[in-house]
């Protein structure tokens, strides 16, 4: 039996292993000589690893009695989680090492990180889903404040870390009334007492509390305050990677948590959710507006873009799972492109993160300002670009589900929202012209990076890449 | 009597929670967790559950809390300050506790459990097996993922606190064992021959 179960979990074994490995290498070895080298190979590691997730067959398999779950849902999100993962690693080796922040120990947190991460979106007990957040969340925490000497950087880690404390603990208490309730922390037996019998009281305050726990992970209103001093504070590649993956896995672990747990309570939750859902939405639009900060503007536009997943979930519908899935596969691109962007954001080789630092940015780099423009215009959801069709799934999924009213109000945050995003493309191009420009980010890896994730803007519109049909898959392992 | 020693041992957990959070200094804090952790171990033997018991004591109140005591006796926090600031927001907080104070009144009023809870629910004590060979059994068979991922959340924390606090400066002298068996009398050292009475 327990063959049988390594087997199923051998990715993040895998992972696990290297991670072990690349630290005593480093450790014995070369130290910080070799961290860039490690960057890329972690990097690397990553997209094989995704690559052969990607390719295993398809069916449900369940490991360690029902607390390790690997079907098409778990591997739809850990391929989404990996890819990004890699890709910011990549994009991030230029800017830490310039700035003398590029540790050996980076590439091992958050290669650990993508373990919890993959132990969170395969999580089939409320024990593994525990172990796989704490996992994630503690690498993040510390990577969060890797430039020690910075006020703001410690800030970020220490802030992040104690209401991070916090919502462990709402979702900690959360568990154990669930398990009062139920009499197990399997999903799979959670979800057969609710089902035989109504909906106790004590079980949807359980519900709720995990839902807070839950919500505080993915920044969602009103669980968001910590979003904007965080991205503020870290360091810039850190950030992109903050607002990707680990926000894919939480959606995802939201997504699992909610269907598989708790698949007899839908109408109870569907509620929470659309509330979190709407708050998200109108916080983020409206806040981001009076943002200079290009970093915090970015968490304002993530904690609306949550909302507007939360829109997907809270339909309750396997077509709702399927629109959630497509839109965080959309969000990740665009972020990570837009976060590219932001990375070559400098000035005699400091960072500048003001936006009114782009004006005019199109007379002297006007490739760069037209891959920029098409992620605005995709982050604002206007209709050529994938970000338009991200938003009218969770928007149909709501409005099939007969939410109609969500799907009207995410409408109109999204009208709010376009303020900003397009004020960036006013800046770009008819802002004032006597402000000394950027210079600098000459690295091609970042300017790859903007342009292939542009390029997926606009050219993903016909078939999406086939990331429709794999959503689709995902779902119906998901919600039965 | 088993029953007195319960409320015995609920009622000492319960003041000691509540002096820990409201005594007004920190060290008497520590002391009251101390015997609110002493009390919840005298309820696990109530329970038969003497492994557990005999851990709470070792780990936490000879380890944790001594600790806690060192941390808080070593820390400069001026504690008036932080309450000063605390009591600005007392209203609100009050408020809201009283709000989520009710609601559980409520839950916990209409409580009920389902109906298969009870036969899915884990024995507090294994009928045939000893009490510590059952809790290494579904720790090291049962619970083996959660263990081994425990074990890493570990190194990470570790791997955490080395490279947010370790720093390697340069002007500290360290000790070299090669540089010092490769040094000889030759190169380390210079014989002058100085005449008697033109020394120091």
């Amino acid at each position: 039996m327990i063959s049988a179960d390594l087997t199923i979990i051998l990715p993040e074994t895998l992972l696990a292993g290297f991670a072990l490995l690349a630290l005593l290498w480093a450790v014995y070895s070369s130290k910080d000589k070799a961290a860039s080298a490690m960057v890329w190979l972690t990097s690397a590691v990553f997209v094989a690893l995704a690559g052969w997730i990607a390719s295993t067959g398809g069916g449900t398999q369940v490991a360690f009695g029902g607390m390790f779950v690997d079907d098409g849902f778990a591997r739809f999100a850990k391929v989404a989680i990996l890819l990004s993962a890699a890709v910011v690693l990549a994009m991030s080796e230029g800017y830490m090492s310039a700035r003398g922040l590029l540790r050996f120990e980076y590439p091992v947190l958050v290669a650990l990180s993508a373990v919890g991460m993959m132990m969170m979106v395969s999580a089939g007990d409320l024990m593994a889903l525990y172990m796989g957040l704490e996992l994630q969340s503690l690498a993040l925490y510390v990577v969060a404040s890797l430039r020690r000497d910075s006020v703001k950087s410690t800030e970020a880690g220490l802030k992040y870390f104690v209401l991070g404390a916090l919502s462990s603990g709402l979702l900690l208490y959360g568990a154990s009334l669930v398990y009062g309730y139920a009499g197990t922390t399997l999903f799979s037996g959670i979800i057969q007492t609710a089902q035989s019998g109504h909906v106790s009281i004590g079980l949807l305050f359980g519900i709720v509390f995990l839902i807070s726990g839950l919500a505080f992970k993915v920044s969602a209103v009103p669980f968001h305050m910590w979003t904007p001093d965080v991205y503020e504070g870290s360091p810039t590649p850190v950030t992109a990677f903050f607002a990707t993956a680990p926000k894919v896995a939480a959606m995802a672990l939201f997504a699992r948590v909610l269907h598989d747990a708790f698949g007899a309570a839908i109408s109870d939750w569907s509620q929470i959710v659309a509330l979190l859902s709407v708050l998200s939405m109108f916080l983020g639009a409206v806040a981001a507006i009076g943002q200079s900060n290009i970093k915090r503007l970015m968490a304002f536009s993530s904690i609306a873009h949550m909302g507007y997943a939360l829109m997907g979930l809270a339909a309750g519908t396997v077509f709702g799972v399927q629109a959630m899935l497509i839109y965080m596969a959309i969000y990740v691109t665009m972020n990570v492109g837009t976060f590219a962007f932001i990375l070559m954001m400098e000035k005699d080789g400091q960072p500048v993160a003001d936006i009114s630092a782009l004006h005019m940015y199109a007379k002297r780099e006007p490739g760069r300002a037209l891959a920029m423009l098409i992620l605005l215009f995709s982050l604002s959801g206007v209709p050529p670009m994938l970000g338009f069709f991200g938003k009218f799934y969770v928007l149909r999924a709501a409005y099939d589900a007969g939410l109609a009213w969500l799907a009207v109000a995410g409408v109109v945050a999204s009208v709010i929202g376009a303020f900003y995003y397009l004020r960036i493309v006013y800046f770009m191009y008819f802002g004032d012209d006597n402000t000394d420009g950027l210079d600098g980010g000459k690295s091609p890896v970042l300017w790859g990076v903007l342009a292939l994730s542009a390029a997926i803007m606009v050219l993903g519109i016909g078939n999406m890449f086939g990331v429709e049909a794999a959503a689709a898959l995902a779902a119906a392992s998901l919600v039965n | 009597m088993s029953v007195f020693a319960f409320y015995l041992f609920a009622i000492c957990v319960i003041v000691g929670g509540l002096f820990t959070v409201i005594s007004r200094n920190p060290v008497h804090s520590v002391l009251w967790l101390i015997l609110a952790f002493l009390s919840s171990a005298g309820l696990f033997v109530l329970l038969g559950a003497e492994f557990v018991a005999m851990l709470l004591v070792i780990v936490y109140v000879g380890a944790v809390a001594v600790l806690f005591l060192f941390v808080v006796m070593m820390l400069d926090v001026d504690f008036a300050e932080l309450k000063a600031e605390m009591a600005k927001y007392m209203p609100l907080a009050l408020l809201i506790g009283l709000v989520i104070l009710m609601q559980f009144v409520m839950v916990f009023g209409a409580w009920d459990a389902s109906h298969e809870a009870a036969g899915l629910r884990a024995q507090v004590t294994p009928l045939d097996r000893h009490n510590t060979e059952a809790l290494g059994l579904i720790l090291y068979d049962d619970y083996f993922l959660l263990f081994q991922l425990a074990g890493l959340i570990l190194l990470v924390a570790m791997i955490g606190a080395i490279v947010l606090t370790l720093r390697h400066r340069g002007d500290v002298k360290r000790q070299d064992v090669v540089a010092q068996m490769m040094r000889d009398p030759k190169t380390a050292m210079e014989l002058k021959d100085i005449k008697p009475g033109q020394g120091l």
